[in-house]
């Protein structure tokens, strides 16, 4: 297999011929026809997923072209729906389960963590389950609560698991058309606020699938590398439009794509021209994917940095009502904030280290 | 009268609006389902003196199971002494595309599938999480995590119906796994979906210590099954015909797309709950002396007596048959697994992650650092060797 070249999209690029402005919903919907068009082992489930196509449309018409068989409302039980999943992988279907909103995902927990993640381990490989688990994740759409938590750290800390989650309309094409041909489960985690986001994009000649494993820059930069994921993604581009608008600094982006595999060249590879980075997501920084993050940059980049590695994250809190939530997840000031802390002038001041400040 | 009816309104029932099933067919009998001592006769020639000769076979299998603890060869052993009826009947019940899912005391039944033992025991061996092929035999793995195999087994049968295929999944699971939410679930599903599964609930009478009525204020547990709308039976699972038949029954309904079904098995465990268990904190010795009176060897026995089919012949064979298997065990648990822990990635991505390469390059080190200083003059005390 050939590795592609980590992409680099620019919403500023001419959109080509054929091409049209796509929301993210509609890509993720046209990988799920295409899937189901391309292989009859392919089957959905989900609360809600065949009449009405989804509490997001992400499922819309896809019971009515393929048939409730191919794309069938199950009984309102999380772990039931995976679990039926699992026996489905197990006889050589390929199912592609919705949980309709992340928390709503927490009752099927143990069957992902006690027999998706292990099956193909528990067995020598004689079972992999090749199957996938999409869930909406994240904030910024006024949820209450239950609506807005993002999981991926309680994934990520699963061997077994590939952990996904594309921030642009081409990779959610991209990324989901590879999560439902993978032969591993893949948690697959899309950014609920980015569902309406547009590109443009041609459905008829869409992207390729992506491989797993490879981060995009989607901006180059030589000052500092901001390193994220999902719903975070566009929220740091703007950080660094606005860097450059502000302090004149350059600083580099990377789209994660995959959490699990984690593309540590790519990463490394920038920290190591930058000297210094930030990691940014919503989900709670004790613990969280962050940690990870930064512990793997500081090991593989140590004598490169100029400064620690901070975060920006979500507070240490159970996720906010809808009326709190721009206080709690990152935004432009407060990734500014912690560019402006990467020790410009190497005088580091202990205890002011990356804690995102109200 | 509502306050609906009382102002005049009268809805017309919603299109395809059909009235609720009538639960009663659905009922479980009142009395659990024997044949042995009914008069009855086997459903087919030698049936009976074949499950006696397995059933004397399977005795044997937990005895031996059950010795191999205290020879350091098993790490535990959930004995199913007392449930062989139970767990022989199950297996003779399938065809061979059917599929099996067992708990963790279900290795008679894996066993009885045809699963080699020493495959069967690798869990409880502990060298590998599961020893055999799931598709050779068309067994799923054992299953720790209680009830969470019966989704499982509900997924699967529902695949292959949805593949046109004739095939059932029979999930076993004790009295205990009952109070599991994944019970709940599976059994909704497999109902709404109507799919070729059969659901055999062994209650032994307790969940390690808990007693069932600790457990559920049901009627019975085959009563469960009205609340889903499949068919609930209730058999004596000591009485391995009477097993045999009702599960044979509804695995042919639930091929033949008539659905599934909730049965179960009042058995008893005779043995504690594992080698590590000490039963006599939680039940008195009459209540097993009471049970060994119904032990379902002793039953088939007593019957194939009655027939005057209790032949010396038969006898000898069966335990020539079972002190054989046992000894065959027995032999080869004794040689020493040599699981490879350079193996520990092999399989828990279809492609390992370039993390997973670079942590297992390190325990080769490792291991190699071993195996060097292991075959040094003067070496052999170094991390990693076997104190044995």
């Amino acid at each position: 297999m050939t590795a592609a070249p980590a992409s680099r999209t620019s919403p500023d690029a001419p959109a080509p011929a054929g091409t049209r402005p796509v929301t993210m919903a509609q890509a993720l919907n046209r990988a799920l026809r295409d899937a189901l068009a391309a292989d009859p082992a392919v089957h959905i489930l989900g609360e809600d997923v065949g009449t009405l196509g989804g509490v997001f449309r992400i499922t819309d018409g896809l019971a009515a072209e393929f048939g409730d068989r191919r794309c069938t409302d199950t009984p309102l039980a999380e772990a039931g729906i995976l679990g039926t999943a699992v026996g489905m992988a197990m006889y050589g279907l390929r199912p592609v389960v919705e949980m309709q909103f992340d928390a709503f995902a927490y009752p099927a927990f143990e069957q992902l963590v006690s027999h998706v993640s292990r099956m193909r381990n528990r067995t020598s490989g004689a079972l992999p389950l090749p199957l996938t688990v999409r869930i909406p994740y994240g904030g910024g759409i006024g949820g209450v609560e239950h609506h807005s938590d993002s999981s991926e750290a309680y994934y990520m800390a699963t061997p077994g698991l590939h952990v996904v989650t594309p921030a642009t309309v081409a990779d959610a094409y991209g990324l989901l058309r590879r999560a439902i041909a993978s032969d591993d489960p893949v948690v697959f985690l899309e950014p609920k606020r980015l569902y309406w986001s547009k590109a443009p994009l041609d459905l008829d000649q869409p992207p390729a699938a992506l491989p797993f494993g490879r981060a995009a820059v989607p901006r180059t930069g030589t000052s500092a590398t901001l390193i994220t994921y999902g719903p975070s993604l566009p929220v740091c581009l703007e950080a660094a439009e606005a860097a450059r608008a502000t302090e004149g600094w350059e600083l580099e982006v990377i789209d994660l794509r995959t959490l699990v595999p984690f593309d540590d060249d790519t990463v490394c590879d920038s920290v190591r021209r930058t000297g210094r980075a930030v990691v940014v997501h919503e989900a709670t920084g004790f613990a969280g994917p962050g940690a990870e993050i930064a512990a793997r940059v500081t090991e593989g980049c140590f004598h490169y940095l100029q400064a620690p590695v901070l975060r920006v994250t979500g507070f240490d809190i159970p996720y906010p009502p809808p009326m709190l939530e721009g206080h709690h997840l990152p935004g432009v000031d407060r990734i500014l904030d912690a560019v402006a802390r990467l020790q410009w002038e190497a005088d580091w001041i202990p205890g002011t280290e990356g804690r995102p400040h109200a | 009268m509502t306050v609906l009816e009382h102002t005049g309104y009268r809805p017309a029932p919603p299109p395809g609006w059909q009235p609720r099933t009538d639960p009663a067919p659905l009922l479980p009998e009142p009395e659990p389902y024997r044949l042995l001592g009914t008069g009855a006769e086997p459903a087919t020639p030698g049936l009976w003196r074949e499950l006696y000769r397995r059933l004397v076979l399977g005795r044997r299998y937990n005895e031996q199971a059950t010795a191999l603890t205290r020879q350091g060869r098993l790490a535990v052993y959930p004995s199913s002494a007392g449930q062989e009826a139970c767990q022989t009947a199950a297996a003779l019940a399938l065809r061979p595309d059917d599929w099996l899912f067992p708990s963790y005391r279900d290795t008679l039944a894996v066993v009885a599938r045809g699963v080699d033992p020493v495959q069967a025991l690798s869990l409880l061996r502990g060298d590998r999480h599961s020893g055999y092929d799931p598709h050779r035999h068309r067994v799923a793995p054992l299953c720790t995590p209680l009830a969470t195999q019966l989704p499982h087994a509900v997924g699967l049968a529902h695949a292959a119906r949805l593949c046109g295929d004739e095939v059932a999944a029979l999930a076993l699971v004790g009295d205990g796994g009952t109070s599991e939410g994944d019970f709940h679930e599976a059994l909704n599903f497999a109902a709404v979906w109507q799919a070729p599964v059969v659901f055999l609930v062994q209650n032994n009478g307790f969940a390690i210590s808990v007693p069932l009525a600790k457990q559920t204020a049901a009627p019975s547990i085959a009563h469960k099954a009205v609340g889903y709308g499949m068919p609930g039976r209730l058999v004596d699972g000591n009485d391995a015909p009477a097993v045999h038949q009702v599960l044979t029954e509804a695995l042919d309904r639930a091929r033949s797309g008539g659905g599934p079904a909730l049965i179960e098995a009042l058995t008893y465990r005779l043995d504690a709950h594992t080698n590590a268990d000490d039963a006599s904190r939680y039940r008195d010795e009459e209540e097993v002396a009471a049970w060994r009176g119904h032990d379902p060897l002793r039953l088939l026995e007593e019957e194939l007596r009655r027939r005057g089919e209790l032949t010396d012949e038969l006898v000898a064979e069966a335990r020539t048959a079972a002190e054989s298997f046992a000894a065959g065990l027995r032999e080869r648990m004794h040689a020493d697994p040599r699981p490879d822990a350079a193996s520990l990635f092999d399989h828990v991505y279809a492609e390992p992650t370039a993390q997973l390469r670079a942590q297992h390059s390190r325990l080769r080190a490792e291991l190699a650092a071993e195996a060097e200083a292991a075959s040094a003059p003067g070496g052999g005390t170094g991390p990693g060797r076997d104190a044995a």
